[in-house]
């Protein structure tokens, strides 16, 4: 038992039945020592292990975690909240991860939780659950129950000096509330519209105060590693990157799933050790590295470390660490255009290069799709990739994001294009 | 005013007031509220709308343009249960459109619509987060994996023997 | 001032400045949308995009938004690089998917911002071979017309409506390419503002109503400078004419006054100048009483043969200019000038300004209120009142948010994360009403309380600032809001008081003065305003010089020893004291000489009536409640036998050979007549530019450099078009050519700049973006901080007491309804509701009465029957008449009423045509 939390700490109490870990069994497995280590610490005595450990957040963008925190005013803090959130609203398509951490083993991101709000002192938390996660809201409200009634949450957490509340709000449902300002403003209970950085949440969040937001695995990380160390934590990477990394994999593969794996893994290992290589009579074409919003890369890239900086070198973005395969019997035309749909339909409607430009790209794609592709479409779409995908152009990263599939199909997919266009019809039809 | 509150039931106030506990100000669990309402009735209707807005201090218009924002805000009626088919990447490649198709021949509706006998509403939804068992939905509160088109079959003649959701 | 770099060119820019500002200001063009120069940045439409460089060796560059790029040191930018340009585009022709190609079918077509970005990022041929995406759109009411598809979705109309205005029921509603903005329902707009959504939306989805249905292009419009007479504040406005008719009134930018926005009274009010109500002929009634027109002159000299023989009594007009008020007290001699107002509100009138003119404060123009951190409304319904000073006083309580700005150095441009960062945190605004207002949405204190009180908390919240004061005896809990007030108010850097005659209380005035006082410091500039009743109130009192009757007195000489002449400017003596005061005075006097726009109650008593142009048509010197001259010049010329108010009293002038009139041909000579015959009035010349001050050759245009059809529009008269009138009497022109009027902010008839074709050139004109014009700002302010602040004795308690069964009567203000003129455009009417009163349930209880019910009020000068509306925020034993309200002239404001079941009344039908809440008085 030991052995698996020193190398999966994440999925020490994940097992194979999907059974949900109560707090008996938790505490059992060493469950909420990292949360007694941490309120022997002071709180930039945590801020330090969390900065020396080189975690980095698991909700895509790969932020150090250490730093983002220390933008939060601490002792000459105006008076008022502070406040932290789980971002558990996971809807990046391909997406889920944060799901099994919080059915399976709900105590950990509690704990993670009240670890990291002890560290930023804050003293309200949320976790902001993506409204359709029923099994997950009903794990979630359990252990806080028994959080609280356990004193790891509430008054004076411990004996200690510190208190925390901490609720947990379930999502009405859009992508965009899982962009940190856009979820900032769906917990104020208004129109999840993404907000303008500066000022950044760290100093003007929610209801106007500092606050922080975290991906669920990225809290999930924060109890262990005021457990184990910040060296501990560093040596479980495989890379230049620490700690383990929930990887998965979907699409025409033997075994779909999701695994902690040291970060750094390669992309090989992940495919064909764990998701146990394509379905017979399958061959890969390319792969999303992670979720929907990352650009594609192919068969030449099979042997890349899953970390941060190698996939960003080789042209896309690890993001959230599951990735969706392309094969060779899916019609990547109709994979971006599933895509595309997706996110036109997710944009909040606030700024003109997405909330206009999207549909459009959609209906580019339908066309040819459908076989009604003409030979100006093509420019169509490497314009409106330049227009729509480039990072400032937008108010929010949602739409550079929804660009980024269809602009890697263009540069390793081109020829499916052309033949949609050239013989009006869709050459995977049939076979899809 | 008070003729309008009366329009919400004292469950739902009850709900929503817990709610209200513990924010800055009424209108900040509009949200909350919103899906306590639906939770009761399955969807939001002008009435709940102008009532609910009324009870947080807010107008209508504003209430109105939360609601209308948000995917899993009905603004009109819906059947006794909602079908979110994931349609989204991961379904989609593993085969989701033919099931979509299956379902909505079984049940005599396209996206959007409810059934005759008001039973289901099939909608659309982003991805599910269960992409390694795709394809997948929800029926209800339900989340079923690996579909097919025997599975949907066996999941609908299964599901007509447990009554509805909402009161 | 830093530097910047654009395009490789140094400009030194304005701290705190966004790039857009500092580059439209640097007369860049540089297309936006979403940005305004008073709601700041939020960055949605990404119109204005530029490139940003790193350094000197950047030659890349990134994509920035210029409205939400600071300029600082050493910033460099290009607004030329292709790339930025081609984004432009790009963001246009996105804008366009689902534009509707109604440009010539548009309203806003030829003043549309769209169209304007349009070309000026040379976008043409479009690409997308797509469906657009429609809409249906709503019925608003009957003052703005909803075209959704126009849509462009930059969100200034929710911007506006909601943050800027504290409008509720308007917002964007779904999402992604659905957004749609409207109401929960069809219904009309609540806000008494929403007028601004004309111009604030830059294309063509909420537009002016009337303008719709009777309609014009901007460039076929002849405008010309002009004020607001629907309330004290005096906006300036640029009313547009064709065919002899007022085709729409936009707002005309004052710096320090309405800056951007007009309330709706102001912008939809002004159409009662098309009215079919106009007298359209001099008339003389016979001996069966009927009229028959007469020819003018004649009837010139018949009256100036009156006026020779026997007294004449003058009746001026608070809603006439100083220079015809100062006409008739010429005629008449200063002795026998009445101000037209009733004797308490003349009284009323005359001491705010004796209280104004002496006091220390600040009288605060609109601008400097908007600075106030702390503000208290004393007794006075703003919103209903002077519109435009409550629109000043919502942004007022922001200044909270911008300080809580500044410590994170977040500029003020900032709109959307200040608010976010601040929330529900206001600086103080506290409101003493008699009843609940339209402004206690965003106040930290309210009471509503009856006017006597509310001078009492005045007096008490005086003496907490200062010791030295009497202590008021109050209860407990006004004892204890007096002193959390007079905490907000000494905390404060620039406290402001706000009060006025609405309560028609002497009390409230000096005690708002005494408050003002105690707050005036040698480091403070403490703010006291008054808002008063009509647009001339104060300018009919500063011609009283002093003197000057009220009606009551002019009633009192009449039953004495009667009058031989009355004659009366511009005003319905019915709407200032009841039925039976005015038929007296009527009978009392010998001859009737009425001028005036429109008929009215007092014209059926006149013996004479003379028709005089409207605001629209004639000039005339109005002064506002900051005690600000203003001049307005006629938009276009009244058909004969009308008159301009002046030259008719001239015209009598100088055939009944006074004196004074014989030097007078002019209107300036009129002004400047009375300048130097009134010492306060010293001032008002420099209100605007004299006619002489130009060549004729260099006057300003009223008409656009496009402006089409000069002849055609009259081509069924006559083919030949004649001359284009003449203007003599000021430094604008009835023509298409002579010279711009950029020089004087007093003058501008219309902006128009190349390329900008909409009100948006207004940045053109102005110093700075969203800065004073380059010309100066117009209007002249006539009454400064005095240097002697003299505490004054006052009895805070002027009412009478209440015997048992009687209730006090307090006036309830409407913005559409009150005011005389505005009721008579039609799109108003349309909003306004009978006379009626208001009270408590427990008074209606009492009554045995509910909504829709009669009641018959037992005034001194008769009884009257009204509807009654229950209104729970009522003070305590009061009830309120709506004032101004055809119905309601004889009603004493303060006086002690008893109240019955009317017997016989008649329940209104419902009313369809509007839903307007009927609680909002
Ligand atoms: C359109 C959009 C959707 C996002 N959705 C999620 C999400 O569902 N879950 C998540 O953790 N982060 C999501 N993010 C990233 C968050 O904005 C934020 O960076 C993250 O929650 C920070 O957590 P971390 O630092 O722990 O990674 C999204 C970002 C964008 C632009
Ligand atoms: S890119 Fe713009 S429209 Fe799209 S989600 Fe972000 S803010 Fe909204
Ligand atoms: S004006 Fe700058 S983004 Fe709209």
């Amino acid at each position: 038992m030991t052995d698996r939390g020193l190398t999966h700490p994440l999925t020490r109490n994940v097992h194979q039945d999907k059974r949900v870990t109560d707090l008996a069994a938790y505490e059992a497995n060493g469950g909420y020592r990292g949360l007694r280590k941490a309120v022997e610490m002071t709180p930039a005595d945590c801020l330090q292990v969390v900065k020396d450990s080189n975690l980095r957040g698991r909700g895509g963008a790969g932020f150090p975690t250490g730093m983002k925190w220390s933008f939060v005013p601490m002792d000459n803090a105006p008076p008022g909240h502070k406040y932290l959130i789980a971002n558990a609203d996971e809807m990046e398509p391909g997406t889920f991860k944060d799901r099994l951490l919080m059915e399976c083993d709900p105590h950990q991101l509690v704990e993670g939780m009240i670890c990291s709000a002890y560290t930023i002192q804050a003293d309200i938390a949320y976790i902001f659950l993506r409204g359709e996660y029923i099994k997950s809201a009903q794990t979630l409200s359990d252990a806080l129950r028994e959080a609280y009634a356990a004193g790891y949450l509430g008054k004076n957490i411990l004996g200690t000096d510190y208190s925390l509340e901490l609720y947990l709000h379930t999502s009405a449902g859009r992508y965009i509330c899982g962009e940190e300002t856009a979820l900032i403003s769906s917990l104020e209970g208004k129109r999840a519209n993404p907000r303008a950085k500066p000022p950044f949440p760290q100093v003007s969040g929610l209801w106007g105060r500092p606050t922080i937001v975290n991906n669920v695995e990225t809290l999930c990380n924060i109890c262990h590693i005021l457990d184990r160390g910040a060296d501990w934590f560093q040596q479980l990477g495989h890379g230049e990157d620490a700690g383990t990394k929930m990887y998965g994999v979907s699409g025409n593969v033997v075994n779909p799933g999701c695994w902690e794996l040291p970060i750094g893994t390669t992309v090989r290992e992940i495919l064909e050790e764990h998701a146990g290589g394509m379905l017979p009579g399958y061959k890969m074409r390319g792969f999303l590295p992670g979720g929907g919003s990352t650009d594609f890369l192919t068969e030449e890239h099979l042997d890349l470390a899953m970390d941060y900086s190698t996939i960003g070198k080789a042209g896309s973005r690890m993001g959230t660490g599951t990735m969706i395969i392309l094969d060779d019997q899916t019609c990547p035309v109709g994979m971006v255009k599933n895509l595309i749909e997706f996110f036109a339909h997710e944009s909040c409607g606030f700024c003109t290069p997405c909330r206009d430009g999207l549909p459009w790209t959609r209906d580019v794609l339908e066309e040819i799709e459908a076989g009604r592709g003409r030979e100006e479409d093509m420019g169509i779409l490497n314009h409106q990739v330049a227009f729509i995908g480039a990072i400032g152009n937008t108010h929010c990263a949602l739409a550079p994001g929804a660009m980024e599939p269809l602009q890697s199909a263009l540069k390793y997919f081109p020829e499916d294009f052309e033949r949609h266009i050239a013989g009006q019809s869709c050459p995977y039809c049939d076979a899809g | 005013m008070s003729a309008l509150i009366n329009a919400l039931s004292t469950r739902e106030l009850a709900e929503i007031d817990d709610e209200i506990s513990h924010a800055p100000y009424r209108s900040a669990v509009a949200i909350d509220a919103l899906k306590i309402v639906q939770a009761h009735r399955g969807w939001v209707s002008d009435e709940s709308i102008k009532a609910l807005a009324t009870y947080l201090e807010m107008s209508a218009a504003e209430l109105d343009s939360i609601a209308t924002f948000y995917n899993l805000i009905y603004r009109r009626p819906v059947g006794d249960k909602v079908i979110l088919f994931c349609d989204s990447v991961s379904c989609w490649i593993r085969g989701c459109a033919k099931l979509e198709q299956h379902i909505g021949d079984r049940l005599g509706i396209k996206r959007g619509e409810t059934t005759a006998d008001n039973r289901y509403t099939l909608l659309p939804v982003p991805c599910l987060g269960a992409c390694d068992k795709a394809p997948v939905m929800m029926v209800g509160d339900d989340l079923h994996e690996n579909l097919t088109a025997d599975s949907i079959d066996a999941i609908l003649a299964d599901d007509s023997t447990s009554r509805g959701e909402h009161d | 001032m830093p530097t910047i770099y654009i395009d490789g060119q140094a400009h030194e820019v304005s701290e705190g400045d966004n790039l857009l500002q500092a580059a439209l200001g640097l007369g860049l063009d540089l297309p936006y949308f979403c940005w305004h120069p008073a709601m700041g940045s939020i960055g949605a439409c990404r119109q204005c995009a530029v490139l940003q460089y790193q350094d000197e060796d950047d030659t890349r560059g990134r994509i920035v938004m210029g409205c939400m790029t600071p300029v600082t040191e050493g910033a460099r930018f290009s607004l030329a690089a292709d790339r930025a340009q081609a984004f432009r585009e790009d963001i246009i022709e996105s804008l366009m998917l689902n534009h509707p190609h109604d440009c010539p079918v548009c309203a806003e077509g030829g003043e549309c911002h769209l169209q304007d970005m349009t070309v000026m990022v040379g976008h043409r041929d479009r690409e997308y071979q797509g469906r657009k995406n429609t809409h249906r759109n709503q019925h608003l009411g009957p003052l703005i017309h909803h075209e959704m598809n126009r849509c462009i979705t930059c969100y200034r109309c929710t911007r506006y409506y909601r943050d800027y205005a504290g409008g509720t029921d308007l917002a964007a509603m779904a999402s992604h390419d659905h957004v749609y903005f409207g109401r929960h329902e069809e219904g009309v707009l609540e806000s008494e503002f929403a007028g601004n959504l004309v111009e604030v939306c830059p294309t063509g989805v909420f537009t002016d109503k009337s303008l719709v249905h009777d309609y014009t292009r901007k460039w076929d419009l002849q405008s010309a400078p002009s004020v607001c007479t629907a309330c004290s504040v005096g906006c300036n406005i640029m009313p547009g004419e064709r065919y002899g008719k007022l085709k729409r009134i936009h707002n005309r930018f004052n710096h320090d006054v309405n800056g951007y926005f007009l309330c709706d009274r102001g912008r939809f009010g002004g159409h009662f100048v098309n009215s079919e109500d106009r007298i359209p002929a001099v008339g003389k009634r016979d001996g069966d009483g009927r009229f028959s027109a007469v020819d003018a002159d004649s009837a010139v000299s018949s009256i100036a043969a009156l006026l020779r023989q026997g007294k004449t009594i003058g009746i001026g007009s608070p809603r006439s200019s100083v220079e015809a008020n100062y006409l008739l007290r010429e005629l008449v001699g200063a002795e026998n000038y009445c101000t037209g107002m009733s004797a308490q509100e003349g009284a009323l009138v005359q001491h705010a300004l004796q209280q104004l003119e002496q006091s220390q404060a600040l009288v605060p123009s609109i601008r400097a209120m908007e600075s106030a951190d702390a503000v208290l409304v004393l007794g006075e319904d703003v919103t209903n009142t002077a519109p435009r000073i409550a629109l000043a006083l919502r942004q007022s309580v922001r200044n909270k948010a911008y300080a809580m700005a500044a410590d994170l150095r977040l500029e003020a441009w900032q709109d959307a994360a200040i608010r976010n960062l601040a929330q529900d945190q206001r600086s103080p605004l506290s409101v003493l009403s008699v009843a609940a207002t339209r402004l206690d949405d965003v106040a930290s204190h309210t009471a509503q309380l009856c006017p006597d009180d509310i001078a009492r908390v005045g007096f008490a919240i005086a003496a907490e600032l200062e010791g030295a004061l009497p202590a008021v005896d109050l209860g407990a809990e006004l004892a204890e809001l007096a002193k959390t007030i007079a905490d907000t108010l000494r905390s404060a850097d620039i406290p402001l008081v706000v009060s006025g005659t609405g309560c028609g209380h002497s009390g409230i005035l000096d005690a708002s003065a005494a408050i003002a006082r105690a707050l005036t410091g040698p480091d403070r500039p403490a703010q006291l305003s008054f808002c008063l009743a009509e647009c001339n109130s104060l300018g009919a009192a500063l011609v009283a010089d002093g003197a000057g009757m009220g009606l009551e007195e002019v009633l009192e000489l009449a039953a004495q020893d009667g009058i031989d002449n009355l004659l009366i400017l511009e005003n319905d003596l019915f709407r200032r004291t009841s039925c039976s005061k005015a038929d007296s005075l009527f009978q009392a006097a010998g001859n009737v000489v009425l001028l005036d726009t429109l008929t009215t109650p007092t014209c059926d008593n006149a013996d004479w009536v003379l028709p005089t142009s409207s605001f629209a048509e004639t000039e005339g010197t109005l002064i506002s409640q900051e005690g600000r001259a203003q001049r307005h010049f006629p938009v276009f010329n009244s058909v004969a036998p009308i008159r301009e108010n002046w030259r008719w009293l001239l015209d009598i002038g100088h055939c009944a050979e006074v004196a004074t009139c014989k030097s007078m041909v002019h209107f300036d000579d009129v002004t400047t007549s009375c300048a130097n015959t009134i010492k306060t009035l010293f001032g008002i010349c420099a209100a605007a530019p004299a006619a002489s001050s130009v060549p004729a050759a260099d006057k300003v245009p009223r008409q656009t450099h496009r402006f089409s059809g000069r002849t055609a529009m009259r081509a069924n008269i006559s083919v030949h078009e004649p001359r284009q009138p003449t203007d003599e009497e000021s430094p604008l022109s009835f023509t298409m050519e002579g010279h711009s009027a950029e020089h004087n902010g007093a003058l501008l008839p219309y902006v128009w700049s190349p390329g900008w074709n909409s009100n948006q050139s207004l940045h053109k004109y102005q110093s700075a973006v969203g800065g004073a014009l380059q010309g100066g700002t117009a209007g002249t302010r006539l009454i400064e901080p005095g240097d002697i602040d003299a505490a004054q004795e006052s009895s805070g308690s002027t009412a009478p007491a209440l015997n048992a069964g009687e209730y006090r009567l307090v006036p309830l203000y409407r913005i559409f309804g009150s005011e005389e003129m505005s009721v008579r455009a039609p799109a108003v009417a349309q909003l306004c509701r009978p006379a009626g009163l208001e009270m408590p349930a427990s008074v209606a209880a009492e009554l045995g009465v509910s909504n829709g019910d009669g009641v018959t009020l037992t005034a001194t000068t008769g009884n009257v029957d009204l509807e009654v509306t229950i209104n729970d925020s009522l003070a305590a034993n009061c009830v309120g008449y709506s004032h101004g309200v055809s119905g309601t002239g004889g009603l004493v404001p303060g006086s002690a009423t008893k109240l019955c079941r009317a017997e016989n009344w008649q329940r209104a039908p419902e009313l369809i045509g509007t839903d307007r809440g009927a609680t909002t008085a």
